[in-house]
């Protein structure tokens, strides 16, 4: 089966169809998790995949995060191709150690034995009422873990691109999409993608606005407004944390001057302060302006609407960050 | 699958008339246990000497568990094993000289100095690794007998583990995943009475480990596991059954360590005459004696293997720590595909 070109997919649907394809492409690809076979998954991304693969490709397993995590690996490292969801990305905490000590470091321990050609779903962030255990941005507890790569699809289109790019790697994969941004709809096209390199989503030269997913949907209604102002904005999505884009950042600061790194979760340990100490060590004459760190408040997630989303960057937060830093 | 017939703990029970290839295979498995035997012991020395870094965690005395048990998988069987797993690497038929080099971190080890003690691996040999988190690696046995399905012949997983990594929840989480999808997975639990520092009456609430197996209906048995030839029988026929879809199986192997939990702990804590009873039934000595019982070898020929085993061992030694350590630009090696 060949991809679908341009269509117009939500990020669910996405989802959907890459791994659809992988399945179809190669049959050593197997799908582990809670609730996504028979009953398409809670966030309905495996909705169909068990009546046309069948219950030996699309399984159903017990609520039991380190076993689905460590039987994938177990599984991977013997010749499959395994895809396992967390159904929501804070109970990666449940299987840590799969991740953190087994999954990323199996290859490394063994000197290069095996490969471990994995791939981890996580349905991750905030912004759907969903409370404290079912809402955490994780992504940034597996920075520190070298042997993992980390995937943060922003659009429909980069849902089904790094993916699949995931399920073909023969490197561990941990893709976190994010649930707020499962209803969103755009074009996706079939391609080649480009794992590790950020995006402009859009150009400007005053200033560069670093973020991931949802938080790049809000720089890009901010950036709007900025442009209402007269300040014209660069949005970078990062795309990928591991590896982290650099390269292209610099780039990018290197013709704006000016950084605001905009991240969902709090400051500490997270990707964004990461980003802004390795500008500065890299390309501190490159600025004209301190970079701005712009993150959730320290704060377990609320329930409350107005308490969830008064603790989110949100767009008027962003504006006001971005203009400190062109007014500075 | 008969547990009765495994645990008289009896090593004469074992056997009937063996042919002269089955006496060669049977002196292996002493020649095997003894040279195992060695290695720990020079590991041992070498870490007094401070030329092992880190922990260490000795076999000494569960010799019997791992080589009956790897004696009876196939080639393309899989393995994994805990942080005490030298043994079980080794009867896999490791190189016990590039097992020794990656013990001393040395260039040529098994891992090219990136495992050590804790993470010996033989992947070729069938080796899939030593995990040094508790448990941790249950899972991925059953993982390994997932993907054995979509063979012609499914392998079979056996995971070693001790009596400690029944209470840690992967242990339940893999039983019950291998249970319900009938993977052919031997679970073999190496009760060796205590967990790390505490006797396992203390923090385990049954007495006989293979209970456990119940409330996944999962089969169990409980073997002698200082007599190798009831490790071998009982391995051999679960990994025949597990191949025809006969579903796992756990296996509580009794067994002793002669030494400590780890390289400071001189295990001042267990009964002297516990310590004595156990030596007594010490798994090499009683093979050695089974075997010249039947008429298999005498005595100085069991005399020749130990010195041959300990002349490899010697052998692996002074060439492992003749080599040099990694080259540091290697450790940004193998981190990925």
């Amino acid at each position: 089966m060949t991809g679908v070109t341009a269509a117009e997919l939500t990020y669910r649907e996405a989802v959907g169809l890459a791994l659809a394809e992988e399945l179809e492409r190669d049959e050593s690809v197997v799908l582990l998790g809670e609730d996504i076979g028979a009953a398409g998954g809670v966030f309905k991304t495996t909705a169909g995949l068990f009546d046309r693969f069948g219950a030996e490709r699309v399984r159903d397993t017990p609520i039991s995060e380190q076993a689905i995590v460590g039987c994938a690996l177990g599984a991977a490292v013997l010749g499959m191709r395994p895809v396992a969801e967390i159904m929501f990305a804070d109970f990666a905490a449940v299987c840590f150690d799969q991740i953190a000590n087994q999954v990323a470091k199996y290859r490394y321990m063994g000197g290069g034995q095996a490969k471990a050609p994995i791939t981890i779903r996580l349905a991750n962030g905030s912004g759907s009422g969903y409370a404290s255990q079912h809402s955490q941005s994780v992504e940034n507890w597996f920075l520190n873990f070298p042997g993992l790569q980390i995937a943060v699809p922003g659009t429909p289109q980069d849902a089904y691109l790094l993916l699949k790019w995931a399920i073909r790697e023969d490197n561990p994969v941990l893709v976190f999409e994010h649930k707020s941004l499962y209803g969103m709809r755009g074009p996706v096209a079939t391609g080649e993608p480009a794992f590790g390199s950020s995006v402009a989503l859009r150009e400007g030269g005053d200033v560069t606005i670093v973020a991931t997913q949802l938080m790049c949907r809000r720089a890009l209604e901010a950036a709007t407004e900025l442009a209402d102002q007269g300040v014209e904005a660069e949005v970078i999505d990062l795309r990928t944390l591991a590896p982290l884009d650099l390269p292209g950042v610099l780039e990018s600061v290197a013709r704006t001057s000016r950084l605001v790194c905009v991240q969902e979760g709090p400051a500490a340990g997270g990707w964004a302060a990461t980003l802004i100490a390795r500008v500065v060590d890299e390309g501190f004459d490159l600025l004209d302006a301190k970079p701005r760190l712009l993150t959730s408040d320290e704060t377990p997630v609320p329930y409350a609407r107005s308490l969830e989303e008064a603790g989110l960057p949100t767009v008027e937060r962003i504006v006001e960050a971005t203009l400190a830093a062109v007014n500075q | 699958l008969s547990s009765e017939a495994h645990t008289s703990g009896d090593a004469t029970a074992a056997g009937g008339d063996h042919s002269a290839a089955e006496i060669a295979e049977l002196l292996g498995l002493y020649r095997r246990m003894v040279e195992i035997r060695c290695f720990e012991d020079a590991v041992e020395r070498l870490f007094t000497r401070n030329l092992i870094r880190g922990s260490t965690h000795l076999g000494q005395g569960q010799e019997a568990v791992a080589v009956g048990a790897c004696s009876a998988l196939r080639p393309d069987d899989v393995m994994t094993c805990t942080y005490r797993g030298h043994d079980a690497v080794l009867a896999m038929g490791a190189s016990p000289t590039a097992a020794m080099a990656e013990l001393l971190g040395r260039r040529d080890g098994l891992c090219g100095g990136k495992g050590g003690s804790m993470h010996l691996t033989d992947v070729k040999n069938g080796a899939y690794g030593s995990f040094a988190i508790v448990g941790g690696h249950l899972p991925f046995a059953v993982g390994a007998a997932l993907a054995g399905l979509r063979r012609d012949e499914p392998l079979v997983s056996l995971t070693f583990f001790g009596d400690g990594a029944t209470n840690i929840g992967a242990f339940h989480e893999a039983l019950n995943l291998a249970a319900i999808w009938r993977l052919p997975v031997i679970f073999v639990c190496e009760n060796n009475l205590y967990g790390e520092y505490s006797p396992i009456a203390a923090t385990t609430p049954v007495t006989r480990l293979t209970e456990r197996a119940k409330s996944y209906a999962m089969r169990s048995v409980q073997v002698d596991g200082n007599d190798v030839l009831a490790v071998r029988d009982l391995i051999a026929e679960a990994a025949a059954e597990a191949r025809v879809g006969g579903g796992p199986l756990l296996v509580e192997a009794l067994t002793y360590r002669h030494k400590g939990h780890s390289r400071t702990d001189p295990a001042t804590y267990r009964p002297p005459e516990e310590v004595e009873a156990w030596l007594e039934r010490d798994p090499i000595v009683r093979f050695g004696g089974w075997l010249i019982e039947r008429g298999h070898i005498d005595g100085d020929g069991l005399a020749e293997i130990r010195d041959a085993a300990a002349a490899t061992v010697q052998e692996a030694t002074e060439a492992a720590l003749a080599l040099p350590e990694p080259d540091p630009e290697t450790r940004f090696e193998d981190i990925f595909a």
